[in-house]
């Protein structure tokens, strides 16, 4: 017996608490949620109505079973505002994923070419703000962007506006705000991939006569999908179901879902037709949340 | 032998400098205004640290930062405990039943929005009839936290020579004991950083701690976040400063920690 195989049963034991855990706290949270979306809406406390107890057999199991109701779901499909929000909340989720993608790339590829010694300062440079409260930096923005803030008076000290601009409230502050966010996000994959380029390459594809942009598209970006791909994932599915940010910058005008939830839960105290909101956002991110998670099982475990 | 392709062209030089300046001015912006003696928020009145006294006055706001702080300590703590377990598990325990589960567990947590994760732990507590408050806010950051832990530290024993571990075993020691002995050590900074974004990550957190928590127990980002709903308050600045002062300390801490071992491995997450 090896002394890897030796060491690894001690290792599996370690699991044990933290697989107890995730399970009671991560995996069957998801259950509830489930039973709950498929309650009636009561006003009570909780307000739903209970959907089954195990306790009572088989009888009231099966008569709890009939009673079991999709009206939930169908509301959310005959109801404009759910099946907006829905799209809504796609469209702003790729549009600031493509420009998170367009700003990060250019920054990711610069610091792949600073100087061994400073490429670690910078990551650090950009770690750093992930680390300083996502709160804050939406509340910084806030100071920034509101009627009297410092951009409006730089615009009107220049004279490039004739009146203060209402940047709050806008999906314009929106996407400043996500973009400011989730740059982090996008920068450190794209340079992971592009630091370990393999610089020899494009020396190869310019002493072949292609030019700086040539050789970019047909070697580099090639070369960094994995990291594209990486950065596209982890900015995509946490921004689908944002909540803070469109709340506190965009207009109340339209909402996305992840604002409907909250709405449908706080303000409307509908708990079964939350649940089902989020079973249904749930559902619409599980294909790229297994993408992602064969992304994660193969850079952290690195191949095996 | 440098061609053209690899030097670093003023084309990278404004790419670098403008995302820079863009991640960090608004924060400078925020801390130099934190300071403004004016009501005002943007007219400058002069230097003044009245919103500071301000804010130590606010009973309110300082129940809510030790609340905060409370929870941040005792989650990160058990995050780190329970991250490290399970780091070591997928690191050092080849096959074993339920991994892919176990991964998946850990993994998507990591991008899976907040609202979701709030509204599934709270029908959970209120199932289980449990009390909100402290713990229930305490146990829902360390689900999340646990898992970035677990990441961090992950990735800092797959880059680790392994030839250590087994050559302690070889000259006698037991598994367990050669993990305390030569991989324990060797992982720490990992682990005290893995404890540092998880007091950072649990300080932050306004969705979830506003889903679990209970009457009367308002955490500080949650305290936050309904005052600038309101609109822009001088003393919020103030408050935002503490945190960021806070949060500024522990990641030198951390990066002195990290200093001290040297390579990191990569992973997907900026960590």
């Amino acid at each position: 017996m090896s002394t890897r195989r030796i060491f690894a049963r001690p290792a599996r034991y370690a699991t044990i608490a933290p697989y107890l855990w995730m399970a009671l706290f991560f995996l069957v949270p998801f259950g509830f949620v489930l039973k709950i979306s498929l309650s009636q809406t009561a006003i009570a406390q909780p307000p739903y109505t209970p959907v089954f107890d195990l306790g009572e057999g088989w009888e009231a199991f099966k008569a709890a079973f009939e009673q079991l109701s999709l009206d939930n779901f169908r509301l959310l499909l005959s109801d404009n505002l759910y099946i907006l929000s829905y799209l809504r909340s796609l469209v702003v989720a790729v549009t600031s994923t493509l420009i998170l993608l367009v700003i990060g790339y250019p920054i990711a590829y610069g610091m792949a070419r600073l100087p061994q010694r400073w490429q670690g300062i910078a990551m650090i440079l950009v770690i750093v703000p992930f680390w300083t409260s996502f709160l804050i930096r939406i509340y910084a923005w806030i100071n920034i962007l509101q009627h009297d803030g410092l951009l409006n008076q730089i615009l009107l000290a220049l004279h490039l506006v004739s009146g203060p601009v209402a940047w709050l409230s806008t999906d314009t502050a929106m996407y400043i705000g996500i973009v400011y966010s989730y740059l982090p996000f996008m920068i450190l994959p794209l340079y992971a991939t592009l630091a370990k380029m393999d610089r020899t390459l494009l020396e190869a594809a310019e002493d072949l006569g292609a030019s700086p942009a040539k050789a970019f598209w047909l070697v580099t970006f090639p070369l960094s999908l994995p990291g594209v791909g990486a950065g596209v994932l982890l900015c995509v599915i946490p921004i689908v179901g944002e909540f803070v940010i469109p709340d506190l910058l965009a207009g109340s005008n339209s909402l996305m879902i992840g604002q409907t939830l909250w709405l449908e839960f706080f303000t409307n105290k509908d708990w079964p037709v939350a649940s089902a909101v989020a079973i249904a956002l749930l559902l619409l991110l599980v294909p790229p949340l297994l993408l992602y998670d064969r992304l994660q099982r193969r850079q952290i475990e690195g191949g095996r | 032998m440098a061609g053209a392709v690899n030097r670093l062209s003023r084309f990278n030089m404004t790419a670098l400098a403008l995302g820079f300046a863009f991640l960090y001015l608004p924060i400078v912006i925020l801390v130099i205004y934190s300071f403004n003696a004016s009501r005002l928020v943007n007219v400058w009145g002069g230097w003044s640290l009245r919103w500071y006294v301000e804010f130590f006055n606010d009973r309110a706001m300082l129940e809510a930062a030790w609340m905060s702080l409370r929870v941040a300590a005792v989650s990160a703590t058990l995050a780190t405990l329970l991250g490290t377990l399970a780091a070591i598990g997928l690191a050092r325990g080849e096959r074993f039943a339920g991994r892919a589960l176990f991964s998946g567990m850990l993994y998507s947590p990591l991008v899976m929005p907040e609202v979701i994760s709030g509204l599934s732990l709270l029908l959970l507590f209120v199932a289980l009839n449990a009390e909100r408050g402290f713990w229930t806010v305490t146990v829902a950051h360390t689900t999340l936290t646990m898992c970035f832990v677990a990441v961090v530290v992950q990735s800092r024993l797959t880059s680790l020579d392994r030839s250590l571990e087994e050559a302690a075993m070889d000259l006698g020691c037991n598994p367990v004991k050669a993990f305390v002995m030569v991989t324990l050590p060797l992982i720490l900074p990992a682990i005290v950083a893995g404890w540092m974004l998880a007091f950072t990550l649990s300080l932050d957190d306004v969705v979830i701690a506003s889903f679990t928590t209970g009457p009367g127990s308002a955490t500080l980002p949650i305290r936050i976040y309904s005052e600038v709903r309101l609109g822009v308050k001088p003393e919020i600045n103030a408050i935002c400063t503490l945190v960021i002062a806070l949060i500024t300390v522990l990641i030198v801490v951390a990066s002195v920690a990290s200093r001290l071992s040297s390579s990191q491995g990569e992973s997907a997450a900026p960590l």
